[in-house]
């Protein structure tokens, strides 16, 4: 590559207090230390959940911004109760992206929000690598909410919140990721997440639904669901996307679900207290049997419990820092 | 008129001659090339020693975007780019818009050309109306207008039959066909290369196989009917062995690959800066195996020419999502520093070698005037600097655009000068 980059220095062991960027781009630029950070500053942060007031002062006189460039129910809703909690001023923008393309560019949206003097911007975009090219070029602090099919990092984390209370470990557990993982954002940082805590993550697709160079990942690739699921700890399925199959990925739903849907036979063959992840929203008879979805096993509604918790210690650990930089 | 070059080694691989000779242009051509010429009330251009006197290089793939896009570059900064690249000729594609389907606008761009005053350009003609692959264009029309290949380039030819007749047609006139070769089902919404780095970037992938596929199917009907067929910025390996095995067959096959093909991989896509749409062009930037088969096809011939594929667009439309990004980099000034940085002071390739790729098989490929110091020819020259420091600031490009992915690229070799019709229209000094 260019040989006149500025040599990178190696990054200094994060002290256990703060984050080294002050953007949250991506999973893949956390080490395990700032993931063990996140995932102890949420469980301090849960706590404020059970109260009788969830509210706490922390971000008081902070602006918020939460620009939806994609359909989002959860995820947007997620960041603003976690923002509210935390008392900033909120304020939630979704744009249809058709007239998007029409009109401005993403950079002037940005630049003409930022004239009104937001501290954090929220973004879920379409395009993978928006926020990094706002983060490139904008003031304020950017936090990734879903870039594409690149990466979803506080979804990640909070899948591995969820793991951890529920096993007390990430490290050495199976984790079975199952479902369209080519247009899976989740997939991605998911998989640098459990790679980085010591998981071994096996991935199970169709051949058509799996990324090129899949094994480079880090993962174990396999079409079997029944190889994927056997004495998991983990199984966490993806959703299938209907508004991404405009390709040829696969004949029908229904023989999906007869090749890689997650049965309750199925699960017999994972360890017996396996636990049931689903980023949502849920396909029911498409990727997941109702009967496990709502089994004894699933912990999906816990996951959206949990996201507040993980978004809020997020955004807790960048403003930190950003008034830390000012 | 008079100019002599004194001093400096000639290297004029058509004929032979690599040496220490001076050089006499008289009237806008070579008149003589000797040992210590004397001046005889000529102007003096001393070549420095180590510099290399060359035929002037020539550019076959370049974008002008005149008629209809200006704003991303014109005829005159375009060609202004290409002399300061060491360019004395280039043959600029035909997607522009309107689409250069038609002999006015081959007119046009040769006139506006001439007035510029800078290379020389010729155009090439698209090989259907408004490269839109149902109907051909009048190809001997445009022949007579001054096109020297057809092409609907931007876009491959897509229909096999459409391509079997401009084959035969053109065949007729021994004019070329460049095909931009990608299958559009294979490439899909593809924005980079179908690997690793897209697959974990999330980015939408184009397998190398889109373009061999498509090599594969011209070579079969370019045998079937005799035409030539040039193979366009090449850059998967498999594209490269199916060339190799049409030469072994002798098939009427060339091909070019760029400068970005053979130093960049999709690394780029990594770092220095992630998501960097300057390094979004198309065919893609592909993986390191696909690189070294680049390498190997530049030094044992396989691979005729280098080309730039000059493809300006401006900042604003690159400073978008990676997925809404045009494709594409500007080529010109930054084809002569790579070469010599990555090909020759790497031992690859020589000096000869650079030479044919830069000048003498363009020239032949297209049937073009140059690639020859011959006495009695245009004196149309490039002095080359193979040892002098090239810095790349983007800002400081003479082109129009400025989306290159070498900024900041500090470089070993150059160009000193360039000449068309015995006038210096660069010099680096």
């Amino acid at each position: 590559m260019n040989p006149h980059a500025p040599i990178e220095v190696p990054p200094e062991t994060a002290s256990p207090s703060r984050l080294r960027s002050r953007h949250l781009l991506g999973i893949a630029d956390l080490d395990p230390a700032e993931i063990r950070l996140i995932l102890d500053t949420a469980e301090a942060m849960k706590e404020i959940a059970a109260r009788p007031i969830k509210k706490v002062p922390t971000l008081r006189g902070r602006t918020v911004v939460n620009l939806f460039f994609e359909p989002s129910t959860r995820t947007r809703t997620s960041f603003e109760v976690a923002e509210k909690r935390l008392s900033a001023d909120t304020l939630s923008i979704a744009i249809a992206t058709s007239s998007v393309t029409k009109g401005e560019t993403l950079i002037d949206t940005v630049r003409n929000l930022e004239a009104m003097s937001p501290d954090m911007i929220v973004l879920r975009h379409a395009s993978s690598g928006a926020p990094h090219l706002l983060a490139r070029l904008c003031r304020s602090v950017i936090i990734n909410a879903g870039d594409g099919t690149h990466e979803h990092p506080t979804q990640a984390l909070l899948d591995a919140f969820t793991i951890r209370e529920r096993k007390k470990r990430i490290e050495g557990l199976k984790v079975a990721i199952v479902g369209d993982l080519v247009h899976s954002r989740v997939l991605r940082s998911n998989v640098h997440l459990l790679n980085k805590m010591g998981a071994t993550v096996w991935a199970c697709a169709p051949p058509t639904l799996m990324p090129a160079d899949l094994a480079r990942f880090g993962v174990r690739p396999t079409t079997s669901i029944d190889e994927a699921v056997d004495a998991a700890d983990v199984v966490m399925m993806l959703r299938i996307q209907h508004e991404r199959m405009y390709g040829h990925f696969i004949p029908s739903t229904r023989e999906y679900f007869t090749l890689f849907g997650l049965t309750p036979e199925r699960l017999k063959r994972a360890a017996h207290d396996v636990i049931i992840l689903h980023p949502g929203p849920m396909n029911r008879g498409v990727e997941i049997d109702s009967d496990v979805a709502d089994g004894p096993y699933s912990v999906i509604l816990e996951q959206v419990a949990n996201g507040v918790a993980v978004r809020m210690a997020v955004l807790y650990l960048l403003a930190g820092q950003d008034e830390e930089l000012r | 008129m008079k100019l002599l070059l004194k001093g400096g080694r000639i290297v004029d691989p058509a004929n032979g001659v690599d040496g220490d000779f001076d050089l006499l242009i008289e009237d806008g051509r070579v008149s003589r090339v000797g040992r210590s010429l004397p001046v005889n009330g000529a102007d003096v251009l001393n070549v420095r020693t180590g510099w290399i006197v060359a035929p002037g290089l020539i550019d076959i793939h370049v974008h002008l975007r005149e008629p209809g896009q200006e704003h991303k570059e014109t005829i005159a900064t375009g060609t202004a780019s290409a002399v300061a690249g060491g360019f004395t000729s280039v043959a600029c594609m035909p997607n522009t818009d309107p689409v250069n389907d038609h002999p006015g606008i081959s007119e046009l761009i040769q006139r506006k050309a001439v007035e510029a005053g800078l290379a020389r350009v010729y155009p090439i003609g698209a090989v259907s109306l408004g490269s839109r692959g149902e109907q051909l264009a009048e190809l001997a029309a445009q022949k007579a207008a001054g096109c020297v290949a057809f092409s609907d380039d931007g876009k491959p030819v897509a229909s096999a039959l459409l391509m079997r007749r401009a084959l035969e047609y053109a065949g007729m006139l021994g004019v070329p066909i460049i095909d931009h070769c990608e299958d559009p089902s294979l490439k899909g919404e593809g924005v980079a290369h179908e690997g690793f780095r897209a697959a974990s970037l999330g980015l939408r992938g184009i397998p190398g196989i889109a373009e061999s596929i498509m090599v594969e199917r011209d070579i079969a009907l370019s045998e079937l009917t005799g035409g030539a067929f040039h193979v366009a910025h090449m850059s998967a390996r498999q594209s490269l062995r199916a060339v190799r095995d049409a030469k072994m067959r002798g098939a009427r096959v060339t091909s070019e690959v760029t400068p970005h093909h053979f130093v960049l991989t999709d690394d780029a896509l990594e770092e220095p800066v992630r998501y960097d749409t300057n390094v979004k062009m198309n065919p893609p930037l592909r993986e390191a195996k696909d690189r070294d088969a680049m390498l190997d096809g530049l030094a044992d011939g396989t691979i005729d020419v280098i080309a730039t594929d000059h493809a300006p667009h401006h900042a604003d439309e690159k400073l978008v999502e990676f997925d809404h990004a045009p494709f594409g980099i500007v080529g010109l000034e930054t084809a002569v520093p790579l070469v010599f940085d990555r090909l020759v002071h790497t031992g690859r390739i020589g000096i000869k070698r650079m030479i044919e790729l830069l000048s003498v098989n363009p020239a032949r490929v297209l049937n073009l005037p140059g690639g020859s110091l011959a006495e009695g020819q245009p004196a149309d020259i490039t002095i080359l600097a193979p040892d002098a420091r090239t810095d790349i600031d983007a800002a400081r490009l003479r082109s129009k655009s400025k989306n290159t992915p070498f900024d900041g690229w500090s470089l070993r070799g150059g160009v000193a000068a360039t000449l068309v019709a015995g006038r210096i229209v660069y010099s680096n000094e």
